[in-house]
């Protein structure tokens, strides 16, 4: 086997609080070959918080410590910010769980799409457009003409979200960092867009980690899964297997999603306790 | 009466129109869901009613009073609406104490540390949240001060757009409960926007399915429960859902 | 004291007065773990030490004449010097710290408050307010601020209380600017359109939720344009429409020492220096508060 796209040791992310140190992510390690990973947990786990810290996106004062962070043969762990500039974006992007929020308001979406693909790859305006309103319609925005002319706040929360695909898909990176890409999505949609990824996957050889808190999803969609709770990761598995997972946590979230023909008055919840102690 | 009745609803921004002709009735203590399309006039039939979407044209009405065409410091207590987007509907320089004491503030209302414990509570968020600032909570905590914020005023109504779909399923089955519990005690009406099927299932009673700007069918829960939802779209729907189709 | 310290910081505050001391020691010590910042500080504090205490500090008085010795060079006896009237200088800088410190202040009290509240309104609402109220702010703007002073002073009559209208009523147009900038960015935000919902007022939305938005970049811009705003009230001063003589105006100072720059340089200097140092205080002070008051950046909670 060839070595692999990513690999990370013991990646620790620390924020300092008055009372001393708190670790959101605790020491995790992972590799990932041009695959698909789905990282599932729930809120607060460090899903985020992990995704964020292999773009270096982690903001002052939180902290950032791994043993080993290897891109593609690069050690993002020394490497400057400026070379990391020129990697997001290019080779690593991020589709940030807060679509709208990560998009400049007083920019249409059609300018920041463009500006997403010219800054790695400068082209004629005529092309760039073209190539823009492609994208939308790849993401199925229905009327990519009058989208591309909107500024985010006039688009609708599933919409902004497939904006937010499109910017990191144009410039074909070689690893995808997926928030939560499709919460706001309707299902048909949703599987149309994962579709358009998995393509990607599969014809440049793309890696992938989706970070979803839909279970059902992430089976779907990966080939690996690594459960999160607690910044920790307490059960990893091939996604065919989820649903024979052992870990009380990963069978406790697995029972808390309703059904299709709902009828119990009460959906059962995480009983925490269950495996605080372990 | 009805919580909420729409007739002939025509909404537009600016020179575009999104959505047409929508007529719906909500019963006072019903829930009711709006699924469908990305983009199909969801979230703008939710700001239309809270006044947010100010042009247009046809009738709102909210426990009988006509809807004006802007928001209104007496209809915030009847009823509240929770955004879609929990990363941009927190004020960014407000703690979440701040955020949840602010409408008491507008009102005038007292025992301000109380409600605001009691608020945090009942979304299961822990006190040493109370002090924080949004940049600092995760998505999932971030959604669950923005429902605790519209229960602060106590409002009849709840107009939640997709209010889980940010959380992971564990959180969402404490907020369904919760939502549940909230209209079973204090007899709340929801209108209530989503994409997951199956969250309308289990909290309730009636859809709409939306398309294109249109409202395409009108279906009970057991309808969906079922798989026999009549309309070619909402049938696609339920199929990408994973639900097995019966005839309709 | 460490109890103290302990329940400042307290990771789970039990009252709101907890929480708002201890984010306020938060971010005191912040602000002194900036060097910059600390260096900022201590020149301001310098400056209102001396001007509150200026009769006890200077060894001279700031008027008083003594012809024979005129145009000193710095010495054990008058440190700074003395200028063509044989004032001792160091006596004039310290007396001048009043009027700077005073022009400064007024200054920002009154325009920083009006062009945020211009600004923001302008941004909140858009339309035909924002038409009229930037159409205003251009008209300002696009005016050399140093001629449109003199333009009111011209009108109001010379002093030093002239002076300082005239240059509050021309530096407001900026914040306004910037504020309206800003509000815009975020007046479609949900996090607005949830405190309309819950009935609060335009002028509450503005006064509590769109200003403090804009707060912080105001507060930068105007630490970093007190150097500007002590040089057009040197450049009044210089044309006779500031402070008057003998008042001990630092831009006044310089002007006067214009003529012996070449042989007795320590005349125009010595001002000069102050005035470097004050307006370097305030950009140091100024950056480290734009590090505190953005709690993005803020460490702990
Ligand atoms: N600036 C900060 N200071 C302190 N704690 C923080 C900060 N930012 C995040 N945290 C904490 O880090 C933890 C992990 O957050 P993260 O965003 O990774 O969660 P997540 O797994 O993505 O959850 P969700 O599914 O809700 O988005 C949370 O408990 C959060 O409160
Ligand atoms: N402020 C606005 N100005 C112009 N057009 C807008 C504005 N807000 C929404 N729209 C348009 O209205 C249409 C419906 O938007 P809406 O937010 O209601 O969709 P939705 O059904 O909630 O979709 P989703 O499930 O993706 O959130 C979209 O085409 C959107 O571009
Ligand atoms: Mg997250
Ligand atoms: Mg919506």
């Amino acid at each position: 086997m060839t070595a692999p796209l990513l690999s990370i040791k013991n990646l620790t992310v620390t924020f300092p609080t008055p009372k001393g140190p708190v670790e959101v992510v605790r020491g995790i390690s992972f590799s990932l070959g041009r695959e698909r990973l789905g990282i599932v947990g729930e809120s607060g786990s460090g899903k985020s918080m992990t995704g964020r810290s292999i773009l270096k996106l982690i903001r002052p004062p939180g902290r950032v410590t791994a043993d080993e962070m290897v891109f593609d043969g690069i050690d993002l762990a020394s490497l400057r910010e400026r070379r990391m500039r020129a990697l997001r974006g290019a080779r690593i992007s991020m589709v940030m769980q807060d679509p709208k929020f990560s998009l400049n308001p007083v920019m249409t979406v059609g300018e920041q799409i463009g500006e997403a693909l010219k800054t790695h790859r400068p082209m004629p305006r005529r092309q760039l457009r073209a190539r823009v309103l492609e994208m939308l319609e790849a993401v199925r925005i229905n009327e990519p003409e009058r989208v591309a002319d909107l500024y985010p706040h006039e688009v609708s929360g599933g919409m902004g979200q497939r904006v937010m695909i499109a910017m990191m898909l144009i410039p074909e990176p070689d690893l995808l960092i997926a928030d939560e890409p499709t919460s706001a999505l309707d299902v048909s949609v949703q599987a149309q867009v994962l579709d358009i990824i998995d393509e990607l996957v599969r014809r440049n050889g793309m890696g992938l980690i989706l970070i979803s808190h839909d279970l059902g999803l992430v089976a779907r969609y990966c080939d690996r899964i690594l459960v999160m709770n607690g910044g920790e990761i307490v059960e990893e598995c091939a996604a065919r297997d989820l649903d024979k997972a052992r870990h009380p946590y990963t069978r406790g979230l697995l029972a808390a999603m309703p059904r299709m023909d709902e009828d119990r008055d009460e959906l059962p919840v995480l009983d925490r306790s269950a495996w605080a102690a372990t | 009466m009805n919580a909420i009745e729409l007739t002939r609803l025509d909404i537009a921004y600016g020179p575009a129109r999104v959505v047409h002709d929508v007529s719906l009735a909500v019963a006072e203590g019903e829930s009711f869901a709006l699924v469908g399309e990305s983009g199909s006039g969801k979230s703008t039939i939710l700001k239309a009613i809270a006044g947010l979407a100010p042009d247009w044209t046809g009738t709102i009405s909210v426990l009988g009073n006509p809807r004006a065409h802007r928001p209104e410091r007496d209809f915030a207590r009847t009823c509240q609406m929770v955004f879609q987007d929990p990363y941009g509907s927190l004020h960014p320089r407000k703690t979440v104490d701040d955020c949840l004491a602010e409408p008491l503030a507008v009102h005038g209302l007292k025992g301000r540390d109380e409600r605001v414990k009691a608020a945090l509570a009942a979304v299961g968020l822990d006190r040493r949240f109370r002090f924080r600032y949004p940049h600092q909570l995760s998505g999932g905590q971030r959604q669950r001060v923005a429902i605790a914020r519209a229960l602060m005023l106590e409002p009849r109504i709840l107009l939640l757009d997709e209010p889980t779909s940010a959380l992971d399923v564990s959180v969402q089955a404490e907020i369904l409960n919760l939502l549940k519990k909230l209209r079973r005690e204090q007899g709340l009406t929801y209108l209530l926007v989503t994409h997951n099927l199956p969250v309308v299932s289990f909290l309730c009673d009636r859809l709409a399915v939306m398309r294109h700007g249109r409202i395409v069918e009108v279906a009970h829960v057991e309808a969906l429960k079922t798989g026999r939802l009549a309309d070619p779209y909402s049938r696609e729907l339920y199929a990408a859902s994973g639900g097995a189709l019966q005839p309709a | 004291m460490s109890a103290v310290r302990d329940w400042l910081l307290d990771d789970s505050p039990a009252s709101r007065l907890q929480a708002s001391l201890g984010r306020s020691w938060r971010s005191f010590s912040a602000l002194m773990r900036n060097p910059l910042a600390v260096a900022g500080a201590l020149i301001i504090l310098a400056l209102i030490v001396m001007a509150v205490f200026a009769p006890w500090i200077a060894p001279y008085s700031a008027i008083g004449q003594d012809l024979a010795n005129r145009l000193a060079p710095p010495s054990a006896l008058h440190w700074m010097g003395t200028d063509e009237l044989g004032r001792d200088i160091f006596s004039r800088v310290v007396f001048g710290s009043r009027i700077t410190l005073m022009i400064v202040t007024m200054v920002a009290v009154i325009s920083a408050p009006i062009g945020l509240l211009v600004g923001a309104i302008s941004g909140y609402f858009g339309g035909w307010t924002d038409r009229v109220l930037m159409g205003l702010t251009d008209i300002f703007l696009s005016m050399p601020k140093l001629i449109l002073a003199l333009a009111f002073v011209a009108a109001l009559g010379p002093g030093i209380e002239n002076a300082i209208i005239a240059i509050a009523i021309t530096a407001w147009p900026v914040y306004a600017r910037i504020a309206r900038a800003e509000t815009i960015t975020f007046r479609d935000s949900e996090f607005i359109a949830a405190v309309q919902l819950q009935g609060a007022s335009s002028a509450r939305v503005i006064l509590r939720h769109v200003l403090p938005l804009c707060a912080s970049s105001t507060i930068i811009r105007v630490t970093l344009d007190m150097a500007g705003i002590i040089l057009t009230a040197a450049g009044l001063g210089f044309l006779g429409l500031g402070a008057q003589p003998p008042l001990p105006e630092w831009g006044a100072m310089i002007s006067s020492g214009r003529n012996f720059i070449l042989d007795q340089w320590w005349v125009a200097t010595m001002p000069g220096f102050a005035i470097i140092a004050v307006s370097l205080g305030f950009c140091f002070l100024g950056d480290g508060l734009r590090d505190v008051l953005d709690p993005k950046q803020r460490d702990g909670r």
